[in-house]
């Protein structure tokens, strides 16, 4: 193999090694810019090398538009462009000299909740699109609503076309009363508000000359600051075992190592774990990275843990703290986004997928359907198709070892699984 | 108050070692593809950390056109001896001389869409039941819509307005008969990280990545190689530069920069300061707005 060559003396000094990832996703509907607003973040961050400008250059004269349309550069497939909508998760990428973002660019049709969950499901930030002409739509709640429901830690409203409204202060503020009401409503925790303009660029990563008004960050000033770090859980340690590592050769003859991505917590070598299914006691003998040994591990490192006695572990074990277990049990409440045609079935049996357990289940009962623009809770038709988000029950064959999403993304999640076309039809949140 | 932040490097590592180790538990006979390209390379690296002490428990494939740099299958060899990892070869040529692909003709000809065909059967004739691939989001507007595990039909093909949905971390390998994945475990990485993270863990390069002294030429704005098997047009001309290679590929569609970057350090910055993307090299994916997208559907990498 050719050595490499390093110049000295290190390369921290070129910097973005200590970066942190902040993950966002971005909900809108059909016309209030959202493309704009990414291609002119990915723009003005020089994510977009000339050769994509070029591509969408001649993509829009080709079209007959005037000027270059950003929106261009995130339409992906073939018939996203023929058609001039985006149909599926699209993934973006920028950096920063201090953050590395990623973005999942989500449409923003009615019909495509089960993307914006999708897009949500990874997400530490929504961003949240309201054309100032319009205010708060339907739509918006919508959003809103997804956004509590999955959980995403901030939630940021930009308020987009300000130009379209002459930069006017009481434009914003009603807007911002109006989305403050209804991110109570939901107890949406962390709530921020940018009045932008994507086309022209105002507030987005330079400062507004149209609205001295406003003091705040501008978006990109606010997504490099978001505090992320605390966004897992570091209270309850959970280590779903995803893979046994047994060496066979002579040196690691008697190695066994539980290979998994900590879920939750924090996990010290000599901790006194309890191995669920089973509920055996043992000691961390040792946390395993590559060739190198760690003192501790948290989330969301995937690390290999061995352990000071021999216990039956296999894929779909847990590892946990002595005295802070999760919830074991079979009878399950959540809140479910059905994602496929076909409706759910009531006493139907499914697939799930919890952690790195697979098991069946059986649907008893749906609690009730959430009227996802008024927030209702809707009694008097239970039944659940594409794109609905409702209250069921399931009973597992085998108990679950969870805790509610609310405490826990990771082991508060699980996916329905349609045995009969091995299809994911439902996103699940536990209660 | 204890530390517990990770860097963006260690937080996409993390996630690609959990994918690998997902598609190693899912998939009773898994394999990777490599390229000897830095994706692949770099894949192949977090694959190794995944399964430490253990080896790697699925070989790695190689789709050879033919059309290589010497140094790639010199660097191929040598990473397969040196760690003890399985390394399948399967030919282009072999599918060619079978009647299974036909070679293109012209000045452009390449062999990069023919690799489809000889991977498909190979897949088949192996009985893979899911390729890992270096593939990333970043590359190509097309890619940006793959999911980490991604499902191909019988026919090898990948139906992207109808792919299932992708939520949290929880990957979904079940598929019917005949039917097969494929996994793309550093989907969320950059270009720029993928460097990053060689410095940080100093994994060894091939020399093409370097700069060197090249017989090139240069054809509608992108140099590339001369090979015996390279045609020039008239006008077009054989010259000495200083170049090194962005990406690593069939050598008739690879393109090569102009470039004097011969420390990791200076490759970085040159990736910082770069206007132009790194498929911007690539002719195969000049051939039309969709040429990634149309590919792909055809069950390309």
């Amino acid at each position: 193999m050719t050595e490499n060559k390093t110049s000295q003396p290190s390369g921290k000094e070129i910097g973005y090694l200590d970066m942190e990832l902040l993950r966002f996703t971005t909900a809108g509907s059909v016309d209030d810019g959202k493309s704009t607003l990414i291609g002119r973040l990915l723009y003005d961050s020089k994510a977009i090398f000339e050769d994509q400008m070029e591509a969408i250059e001649r993509a829009s004269i080709s079209r007959g538009a005037e000027e270059v349309n950003l929106a261009l550069l995130t339409d992906g497939l073939r018939a996203e462009r023929e058609q001039g909508i985006t149909i599926d998760v699209a993934y973006r990428y920028f950096a920063t000299p201090k953050r590395k973002f990623i973005i999942a660019d989500t449409p923003g049709h009615i019909q495509y909740t089960r993307n914006m969950v999708t897009g949500a499901s990874t997400a530490n930030a929504a961003v949240i699109l309201i054309d100032a002409r319009n205010g708060v739509i339907e739509q918006t709640r919508r959003h809103a609503y997804i956004a509590s429901l999955l959980q995403i830690p901030h939630v940021v409203v930009c308020v987009n076309k300000m130009d379209l409204v002459d930069f006017a202060k009481d434009v914003f503020d009603a807007i911002v009363a109006d989305f403050g009401s209804v991110a109570t409503k939901l107890a949406i925790q962390d709530v921020h508000f940018l009045p932008i303009s994507a086309k022209l660029g105002d507030n987005v990563v330079e400062a507004s000359l149209h609205m001295d008004w406003y003091t705040g960050p501008t978006f990109i000033g606010l997504m490099e600051t978001l505090p992320v770090g605390g966004d897992h859980n570091f209270d309850d340690p959970r280590f779903p075992v995803q893979y046994v590592i047994r060496p066979i050769s002579d040196q690691y003859h008697d190695y066994r190592g539980y290979a998994g991505r900590v879920a939750g917590g924090i996990f010290r070598v000599g901790q006194e774990v309890v191995v669920l299914p089973g509920g055996l006691q043992s000691t961390i003998e040792g946390i395993d990275f590559g060739s190198e040994s760690l003192a501790s591990a948290f989330p969301p490192q995937s690390v290999t843990i061995r352990l000071s006695n021999e216990i039956d572990i296999s894929r779909g074990s847990m590892i946990v703290a002595v005295g802070n277990l999760p919830t074991v049990g079979q009878e399950i409440e959540l809140m479910v986004c059905w994602l496929n045609a076909k409706p759910l079935q009531v006493k139907g049996k499914y697939l799930v997928k919890h952690t790195s357990s697979e098991m069946r289940c059986l649907v008893n009962e749906v609690v009730y359907k959430v009227n996802i623009n008024t927030l209702d809770e809707v009694k008097d038709d239970l039944s659940v198709g594409l794109n609905d988000i409702a209250r069921i029950t399931i009973k597992t064959v085998k108990p679950l070892f969870y805790d509610s999403y609310k405490r826990n993304r990771e082991t508060g999640s699980l996916i329905i699984i349609d045995e009969s076309t091995n299809n994911v039809v439902g996103a699940g949140m536990i209660i | 108050m204890e530390h517990t932040t990770i860097n963006h490097l260690r937080e996409l590592e993390a996630e690609s070692i959990f994918v690998i180790r997902e598609v190693a538990a899912q998939f009773e006979n898994p394999v990777m593809l490599f390229s000897g390209g830095k994706d692949s390379i770099v894949m192949f690296y977090l694959a190794r950390k995944a399964f430490y002490p253990a080896k790697v428990p699925f070989p790695l494939m190689h789709i050879d056109t033919g059309h290589n740099f010497e140094e790639t299958i010199l660097y191929r060899d040598d990473l397969a001896e040196k760690t003890g990892t399985r390394m399948i070869v399967r030919y282009v040529q072999d599918s060619i001389d079978k009647g299974r692909a036909v070679e293109e003709k012209g000045v452009n000809a390449s062999r990069n869409v023919l690799q489809t065909v000889t991977l498909l059967d190979a897949i088949e004739e192996l009985k893979f039941d899911c390729a890992m691939g270096g593939g990333r989001r970043d590359e190509e507007k097309a890619r940006a819509k793959e999911r980490f595990f991604s499902h191909r039909d019988e026919f090898g093909q990948w139906d992207p307005k109808n792919q299932r949905p992708e939520l949290w971390n929880l990957f979904n390998g079940r598929k019917h008969i005949g039917e097969h994945f494929r996994v793309f475990p550093i989907s969320n990485w950059t270009e720029m990280d993928v460097w990053q993270y060689i410095l940080m863990e100093n994994i060894p390069m091939p020399s093409l990545y370097y700069t060197h002294e090249r017989e090139v030429f240069c054809r509608d704005g992108v140099w590339l190689a001369t090979a015996p098997f390279m045609k020039l047009k008239p006008g077009e001309k054989a010259e000495i530069r200083q170049v090194r290679c962005r990406t690593i590929g069939d050598i008739t569609c690879t393109g090569v920069t102009l470039s004097k970057a011969n420390t990791l350090e200076e490759i970085i910055q040159e990736v910082a300061a770069s206007r132009v993307t790194e498929r911007g090299g690539r002719a195969d994916d000049k051939r039309s707005e969709a040429a990634m997208e149309d590919r792909k559907k055809e069950g390309y990498f």
